[in-house]
């Protein structure tokens, strides 16, 4: 494995089978946290560091604990290290923002049940990735995540202001956003494999 | 699969006392988004007892009258919770105002100076009181307390020191 | 941008200085030589004088003369309150017949505190003699200005002493004398710079000896070559080194900040002022009123305003502060009859003004009057397409688009991001753009309603304060009670009361004011109230009816119920 194959997996998480935009994970906080651009960023920032650290450990698990006979307990020992993390990033974010732990809301202890942060450690599984490429995986699959959300966060602050027709405002015109959004990305697709 | 859950356990029990937080600074945060007219209209003894029970959860964001809807706004957005429009159980918002003390009427019975929150009341026992207009919040508090209701509540007219540019009112082009 | 100053008239004018460029800008018509055809009219006394205490950037004048009394031409009447302020002073002599509300200048159509004065037509000066202004301290002499009434004419309005304090550094090395005038119709610093350049430069002469200067440049827009050949000469025998500088025509060159860019290529830096970066800029029309006021001992009660538009004569007035606009349209030889409203400045950033009532203040420049010929009324507003000619046309280098979407959305915060505050609402966006969206309506709601919400905020925080001090206040005083008690307690310990001795005190207390409120109840009975004294007997009689029933109703109510 060479320096290209790891650029090719940060490229393709990030673009090409972006974890909102093109598998359709993690919508939940897509939706809830991308109000204002603050709390988008740190909802990236928090999301980034459980998902690298959560693939990376739960590689470790799936390697070295449970094996080929212990499969079974794959999906349950990775939510309870998942938990464990994201335990400590509350609690972490915290002490050092009150003001973004506020506002995260319900959605940061939600990091734990997250499809996108359960999702990378399976598909990592299921791609047969080596420790290395898990975190590139992880990491890659976190920044395209931060990236969508900061973005559409920024969209949604530009569609406070507009002319949006009454029946529209809110979520619906945010969920049109998110489809247009999410039919660019499909510009991306082919790139990489 | 225990010892994993044994050794995340004793992680957590770690961070818990390394990261402790020791006093709720969003406390802060909300009393300085109030308007700090210590009127009790929220049904708090003042601004920063409401902002206590808005951080503990025990109050509504929609109990600020004096506030408004701007208040309401903006506690919406630091707490990343939805609007709610005015709770007028708790009153209903109405233009800036100041206590004005009938000075004839006036007994100097001290009453409104006790119930004055920021002790903009001027005056002594028997003596002849009177509001201190700068320091008044218009919080109202001054007039139930009055034996001879010399306390009148005056609004605050506009005047070119104090004049805000309006909203511009623009006339779309209608098509034909 | 190299220029070569073409056939000047003396040595200084004869250097050619590097000029650089402003990003932005607009060519309105300029319309400015229907009213440079004829010299500076002097007004005459008008009917009436109504000064505004307020006539400057910064805290309103206090009034110091009191209905009735005497003034004379020159005569302090409202004194400086506060740092940023300066006094106003009597135009001419007379008496003082009102201090009084009455319609001002102002984009609101309010009305203000003004002192009213009725001329006695005598003119009469009060004594005055030219300030010995290089033998005196500094600070004096800055105290003095202020007390002149020396603000700056330009349009700001912002008090000269202030601006002529060298600060720390005891120099300011550019003086800059703005001559720019680049508003459509306008014309009165042109006409001041060519009849009166002498003066302006001899005002020079105290701002560059106040601030220290090395360098003195007089920038003027090249639209004006009298107003420059003018200057040219007087540079000549005015004893320290000038320049004058014909800068290229473009609105808003006259903008400080812009003319600071194109005569030094220094940029003032966001929110700073141009001090930060070593340069005043004065307009000329300041210069001139600081040459009268040091050299000749008299106040600021005069300016020169441009009268144009829509009016048969249009002319620059010398005119006393405090005359009523009518006058000077009637001077100007009346409006023509399709005029359709007046302007306080000029077509980009003046004010509409809700009468002809209000008086001339220190920043009148210019009365224009206008008609749906001359200014058609502007389309209706369209959608912003995005475009971004308005961030072409935008001197202060800003992003009007945003700043719009960010103020028509009420998002403050973001318009703050987006330096609002370095707006000088100069209207060149609102000129460009295609859609004819109102811009700079949007920003001055934006500001006003952001400096709104800081003034209710330090109120807040003041309140906070107060309130927290009262609260431990009370705290102690408990403390200090009990403490008290405490002692009484422990030094007397046989006599057990009943009552403790509070509660003796707080029945003593409420005895105490029921008797005040009786006392209070009585005092109203006996006043008999003044609208019912010259009535009929048979009206009074009615008047006893029903007071009787009224008693009785309280009677009835302060029984206990019995069933």
């Amino acid at each position: 494995m060479d320096i290209q194959s790891y650029l090719l997996i940060l490229i393709g998480t990030v673009f090409v089978n972006n974890i909102i935009m093109a598998k359709i994970l993690g919508l939940c906080p897509f939706m809830g946290v991308s109000k204002s651009l603050e709390t988008a960023i740190g909802m990236g920032a928090a999301t980034t560091f459980v998902l690298t650290l959560a693939s990376g450990s739960s590689y470790l698990i799936n390697e070295y604990l449970l094996g080929t006979d212990l499969a079974y307990l794959r999906t349950l020992s990775f939510i309870v290290v998942i938990a464990g993390i994201v335990g400590f990033t509350e609690m972490f974010v915290r002490k050092t923002s009150p003001v973004l732990f506020r506002v995260l809301g319900i959605y940061l202890p939600l990091i734990t049940t997250n499809c996108a942060v359960l999702g990378i450690p399976l598909l990592n599984v299921q791609a047969q990735h080596n420790f290395i490429q898990s975190l590139f995986f992880g990491f890659g699959g976190a920044v395209g995540f931060s990236m969508v959300l900061i973005l559409f966060a920024g969209l949604r602050e530009r569609l406070e202001g507009a002319d949006v027709p009454s029946i529209f405002r809110g979520t619906s015109i945010a969920m049109i956003t998110a489809g247009l959004m999410s039919l660019a990305f499909m510009g991306f697709a082919g790139m990489v494999k | 699969m225990a010892g994993l859950a044994i050794f995340l356990g004793a992680a957590l029990g770690f961070a818990a006392v390394r990261f402790k937080v020791q006093e709720d600074p969003i406390v802060e945060q909300i009393d300085a988004i109030l308007p700090q007219t210590q009127c009790g209209q929220c049904g708090f003894p003042g601004c920063k007892p409401y902002a206590t029970a808005i951080a503990n959860g025990e109050a509504e964001i929609n109990q600020c009258p004096p506030g408004g809807e701007d208040g309401i706004h903006k506690l919406a957005e630091l707490l990343g919770v939805e609007f709610k429009p005015l709770n007028d159980e708790h009153g209903e918002p109405k233009p800036k105002a100041v206590a004005v003390i009938d000075e004839a009427t006036c007994i100097g019975c001290t009453l409104c100076i006790q119930a004055c929150p920021v002790d903009a009341i001027l005056g002594a026992a028997k003596q002849m009181h009177t509001v201190i207009a700068q320091e008044c919040t218009g919080c109202e508090l001054c007039i139930a307390p009055c034996p001879v209701d010399c306390i009148s509540m005056d609004t605050i007219q506009e005047a070119v020191a104090t004049w805000k540019w309006k909203y511009p009112v623009v006339q779309m082009k209608v098509r034909a | 941008m190299e220029m070569e100053i073409p056939g000047g008239a003396n040595e200084s004018a004869r250097m050619s200085r590097t000029l650089y460029e402003f990003n932005g800008g607009v060519h309105p018509d300029e319309h400015k030589q229907v009213s440079t055809s004829r010299a500076i009219g002097i007004a005459p006394l008008p009917k009436q004088i109504i000064v505004p205490l307020s006539q400057h950037i910064g805290q309103a004048a206090k009034p110091l003369v009191g209905v009735g009394d005497q003034v004379l031409k020159g005569q302090r009447i409202g004194q400086a309150e506060g740092y940023v302020s300066v006094s106003v002073h009597a135009p001419t002599s007379g008496t003082v017949t009102a201090i009084a509300e009455h319609t001002v200048a102002h984009p609101s159509g309010l009305s203000d505190l003004c002192v009213h004065i009725a001329p006695d037509g005598a003119d009469q000066w009060i004594t005055h003699a030219a300030l010995d202004y290089r033998n005196m301290a500094p600070s004096h002499l800055r105290n003095l200005l202020r007390d002149m009434g020396i603000a700056g004419l330009g349009g700001a309005v912002f008090p000269s002493f202030i601006k002529l304090n060298p600060g720390a550094a005891q120099k300011v090395p550019t003086l800059i004398l703005n001559g720019g005038e680049c508003e459509p119709w306008i014309s009165c610093d042109d006409m001041l710079m060519r009849e009166r350049a002498g003066e302006i430069l001899q005002g020079a002469a105290i701002m560059r000896f106040m601030l220290n200067s090395d360098e003195v440049l007089v920038g003027v827009e090249d639209n004006k070559p009298e107003a420059i050949a003018a200057l040219r000469a007087a540079a000549g025998d005015c004893g320290f080194p000038v320049e004058i500088v014909a800068v290229p025509t473009i609105y808003p060159g006259g903008g400080a900040k812009q003319l600071i860019k194109v005569l030094t290529d220094k940029e003032v830096p966001s929110g700073g002022r141009s001090t930060d970066i070593g340069v005043a800029t004065f307009n000329v029309g300041t210069a001139y009123a600081l040459h009268r006021a040091v050299h000749h001992g008299e106040p600021l009660i005069s300016r020169i305003v441009t009268v144009t538009g829509n009016v048969h004569r249009p002319q620059n007035f010398e005119v006393l502060i405090g005359t009523p606009v009518a006058e000077l349209v009637r001077l100007a030889g009346a409006v023509k009859d399709d005029t359709s409203g007046y302007l306080m400045g000029g077509p980009m950033m003046g004010i509409t003004l809700a009468s002809t009532d209000v008086p001339v203040v220190k920043a009148t420049n210019c009365i224009l009057a206008q008609s749906p010929a001359l200014f058609p009324p502007t389309p209706p507003a369209m959608p912003c397409i995005r475009c971004t000619r308005c961030a072409q046309a935008c001197p202060a280098d800003l992003q009007p688009q945003e700043l719009f979407w960010f103020a028509r959305a009420k998002n403050f915060g973001k318009t703050q991001e987006y330096k609002l505050f370095d707006c000088i609402e100069c209207g060149c966006c609102s000129y460009v753009c295609p859609s004819h969206i109102p811009l700079v309506q949007y920003y001055r709601y934006a500001k006003s309603e952001i400096w709104a919400r800081e003034k209710d905020k330090k109120a807040a925080d003041h309140a906070r304060d107060r309130h927290e001090f009262r609260q431990q206040r009370i705290e102690r005083e408990k403390q200090e009670r009990a403490e008290k008690l405490a002692q009484r307690v422990s030094t007397k310990p046989a006599t057990v009361d009943s009552d403790s001795p509070e509660d003796a005190a707080a029945t003593a207390k409420k005895a105490a004011i029921q008797a005040a409120i009786e006392r209070a109840k009585a005092k109203k009975d006996s006043v008999t109230p003044k609208n019912i004294t010259d009535l009929p007997p048979e009206k009074l009689q009615e008047i006893a009816e029903i007071e009787a029933r009224r008693a009785k109703i309280r009677e009835i109510a302060q029984q206990p119920v019995d069933e």
